[in-house]
């Protein structure tokens, strides 16, 4: 059982961190571009912002769980199945990319406009303003942002256990649910809970840590 | 084009809004700006200093007329040539505008950075501008750190990295208390000085003006109202703005009620200021005059008093007083209630 368990845990931190890599590497320039394109942005483009974020409130929508149904056959083209560790992956990663593009927003958005107009009369260019000085100066929010993500990507994650998605998530259906063992659903929520406490204390440590 | 202009300014207008709702905050402004001076522009806020400051630069896109730079006119610059234009402009600001993430050395180092020098020569020039201005022990401090006048110095050290041809204040010392406001000017002074870069000050502060700038433009909701020498327009302002801005505030300086009383304004400049004019009005015209308010300063380098005189009840007294100011060539000018 112990074996069970920790074979759950590594997934679910495998599913967990992978997706939100995956997430931020594809979210982080759809949320640079809400931020720069959006009203008073140093690229203000209506029609830009207004369709990226109509996508993004559109997938922001939909139920998690209903993604992952709607979601089976993209997973089967690109990981070849639709169970397990691998298939969650993908679900995942494309259910938290419109949340991860608007916390990058509202990140960049914080920034004070004074900085960027300083970067302006330098005679920055946008590509260069976006990054040496909003990501920089956005860069604990941004961190905060992450922290926040990744417990809701980990909450996300057991949710799969329903549709055979593996972890710590399956381990609490398969035998707290589905066989009343009480106690290794407990357990698994314990340890779901310390993970969460774990990633935020993290996130929050090192934000203050490199905040000045 | 003469050659030792700076900037040329000529009906410049800015509009924002559109439709029923524009705004003029700039409205036909001509003016020009010679290399090396200190150059003023005072305002009351919301006259639209900012904005003009900001056509200078390109910031603020002009909607009428054309903003020269050495000759050449910013409205037809493309993107990169205004940002390149924008490195020999230095601009320092009323909230700084630091990076709040990055140390001083490193705030210092930003305009290098995106101007393409080197990792080696940006740290050591950095580390010269920031001795230049006084803080080489905060060359590890972040801005949260430092105090206000700090502060400034830094950004002063970050726009002058690259060594412009002006630097552009914006309300640089509006939030900063008296004594640290005179330490900044006097180093901005001291950097004119030494290397005769022009500096241009906005300002709504008549004692900013006074203590630096060689000339100055008065703007008044988007309009020129007056310009030239400081002393010239501190000795005899000639529009409404100008006279609102040089005189004494009421409110603040005279603990007075100036109604129904004729007062006066004079203006000794150094010259007459060694005389003793005021006993000599005395003894001279026989009326009695009251003092309600006087002091002295600097102007433009130059010692000038001014007083606040009440003048004699009976209008014959009165005109004995003003034309003995007249006869002595005292700049004397009466001060209305309306105004």
């Amino acid at each position: 059982m112990v074996q069970i368990i920790i074979k759950g845990f590594v997934e679910t931190l495998e599913m967990t961190l992978i997706s939100v890599l995956a997430a931020y590497v594809i979210g982080m320039p759809f949320g640079i571009l809400l931020a720069v394109t959006g009203r008073g942005g140093i690229a203000e483009n209506r029609a830009v912002s207004f369709i990226i974020g109509t996508i993004m409130n559109i997938a922001r929508s939909i139920p998690f769980l209903i993604l992952l149904v709607l979601l089976i056959p993209f997973t089967r083209l690109a990981v070849g199945t639709s169970l397990g560790t691998e298939a969650t992956i993908v679900p995942l990663t494309v259910g938290t990319i419109p949340i991860v593009a608007r916390m990058v927003e509202q990140s960049l958005h914080e920034v004070d406009p004074g900085v960027i107009e300083a970067a302006k009369s330098m005679g920055a260019g946008n590509f260069r303003i976006i990054w040496d000085v909003i990501i920089p100066e956005a860069g604990p929010s941004l961190l905060r942002g992450t922290s926040i993500n990744t417990a809701t990507v980990l909450g996300y994650s057991a949710m799969a256990g329903f549709v055979g998605g593996g972890g710590l998530g399956d381990i609490a259906i398969q035998y707290g649910y589905y066989r009343y063992e009480t106690d290794i659903l407990l357990l698994t929520v314990a340890i779901l809970i310390l993970i969460v406490q774990l990633i935020q204390g993290i996130g929050d440590h090192t934000a203050i840590k490199i905040t000045h | 084009m003469s050659e030792d202009i700076l900037f040329k300014l000529t009906h410049v207008t800015k509009v924002f809004g559109i439709g029923d709702k524009q705004v003029k905050a700039i409205d036909d402004v001509s003016l020009e700006i010679r290399k090396g001076e200190i150059f003023g522009i005072i305002g009351m806020s919301g006259a639209g200093k900012s904005t003009l400051v900001r056509t200078l630069n390109g910031l603020e896109k002009v909607s009428g007329g054309t903003v020269f730079f050495e000759g050449q006119s910013l409205n037809e610059m493309k993107g990169r040539e205004i940002r390149k234009a924008r490195q020999s402009m230095g601009m320092i600001f009323q909230g700084f505008n630091l990076m709040k993430q990055k140390d001083a050395l490193r705030n210092v180092e930003l305009p290098m950075k995106i101007s393409g020098i080197g990792k080696k020569e940006r740290r050591q020039r950095a580390l010269e501008m920031i001795r230049t201005v006084g803080l080489e022990e905060k060359v590890k401090a972040y801005p949260s750190e430092l105090s206000g006048g700090q502060k400034q110095r830094l950004a002063i050290a970050r726009a002058l990295t690259m060594r412009p041809k002006v630097l552009l204040c914006d309300e640089a010392t509006s939030a900063l208390d008296p004594k640290i406001t005179l330490e900044i000017l006097n180093l901005l002074q001291d950097i004119n000085i030494r290397t005769g870069i022009t500096i241009i000050i906005i300002t709504h502060e008549m004692d900013v003006i006074e203590k630096i700038c060689s000339r100055v433009a008065i703007i008044d909701n988007g309009k020129l109202s007056e310009t030239g020498e400081v002393t010239q327009i501190f000795t005899n302002p000639q529009s409404l703005a100008t006279k609102r801005l040089v005189f004494p505030s009421k409110e603040t300086e005279m603990p007075f009620d100036m109604t129904d009383r004729r007062c006066l304004r004079i203006v000794f400049d150094g010259h007459s200021a060694r005389e003793t004019i005021i006993c000599n009005l005395v003894e001279e015209t026989g009326e009695k005059i009251n003092i309600l308010a006087a002091n002295t300063k600097s102007v433009a380098g130059q010692g000038f008093g001014q007083m606040i005189i009440e003048l004699p009840d009976r209008k014959e007294g009165g005109e004995k007083v003003l034309e003995y100011f007249r006869k002595h060539g005292v700049h004397a000018e009466e001060i209305r209630e309306e105004e």
